[in-house]
């Protein structure tokens, strides 16, 4: 869960510590952390993952969710539950420029702050250095 | 080659093995062995969304599995074939004598099953089931993530994989 869930608009899902780690950071950086209630798949069946995310959409009533990665059982089950409610906004690879993003639009439907977030974090992974002859 | 991974795990593809083992063993195609999924139009193109595009997936059911592992086997790519439970697993294996190891990759809690792993519940009958492969030369261990020691079967079944 997240450290607090006052005002959630979207959960986070992953693997491991993946979600409280990006969600902490945020609470760091921004201090809304509360944006967000958290998840982890470890050591749950694909049906747990399911059910877990279900009762955490309901709980907040929540239509968005950022996941790790692709293949990861929580972004299958964020695709089960799209399948019965097609609201759902789902965001793959998400990263902490994702979120940081996410947090500070609060002046449009979350949908529509997830979809300019995935943006963002697509944004952030950029690589530097490399040139020959380095250590 | 050929395929390099004999798995159950009940959440059938997802990170672990996509990543985990699909990495580090260099897979590029998986065979999920499920009569349901084989049936679903809807469940194969969800599983498919989860992988990478340079990796095949093929969905068959037991029996077409059966036919087509010695296709696989002799695929010069490597590839992992999965399973979401044992009895599936034990289905197909007696259908080919293809297979001679099965990796436990995750087996979770559920009404009845007692817990041998923190990835590893199993019931009675399924624990018979495991023993009966074993008592037919089948190398059953357990072992989620490459990383990992492979656990064998009694390690598993003793509980001594929990200390």
């Amino acid at each position: 869960m997240s450290e607090s869930d006052v005002g959630a608009r979207a959960l986070v899902a992953g693997h491991g510590d993946f979600a409280a780690g990006l969600v902490s950071a945020v609470g760091q950086i921004t201090g809304r952390g509360d944006a967000f209630v958290t998840m982890s798949n470890r050591d749950m069946s694909a049906g747990d993952v399911e059910r877990a995310m279900r009762e955490q959409l309901d709980g907040h009533a929540l239509e968005v969710i950022f996941t790790d990665l692709p293949a990861g059982s929580c972004t299958m089950a964020a695709r089960r539950l799209q399948r019965e409610r097609p609201a759902i906004v789902l965001v793959t690879g998400a990263n902490l420029a994702t979120l940081l993003d996410f947090v500070f639009h609060t002046d449009v439907p979350a949908s529509e702050a997830a979809q300019h977030a995935a943006e963002k974090g697509r944004a952030a992974l950029v690589v530097t250095g490399g040139a020959p002859g380095g250590h | 080659m050929a395929i390099e991974l004999f798995r159950i795990d009940d959440r059938l593809i997802h990170g672990q093995v996509v990543v985990g083992w699909g990495q580090p063993l260099d897979l590029t195609f998986i065979v999920l062995v499920d009569d349901e999924v084989a049936s679903s139009e809807w469940e194969q193109e969800l599983y498919r969304m989860g992988v990478p595009p340079e990796m095949d997936v093929h969905f068959h059911t037991v029996e077409e599995a059966a036919e087509r592992l010695s296709h696989y086997q002799g695929d010069d790519r490597r590839g992992a074939l999965l399973t979401g439970d044992i009895e599936t697993m034990a289905r197909l294996i007696d259908r080919t004598r293809g297979i001679t190891r099965v990796n436990l990759g995750g087996i979770h809690h559920r009404a009845g099953r007692t817990q041998r792993l923190r990835y590893v519940f199993l019931a009675p009958d399924e624990e018979k089931a495991l023993r009966a492969l074993a008592a037919r030369g089948i190398d059953v261990s357990a072992q989620d993530v490459p990383a990992a020691r492979p656990l064998a079967l009694n390690e598993v079944l003793s509980g001594e994989g929990n200390r």
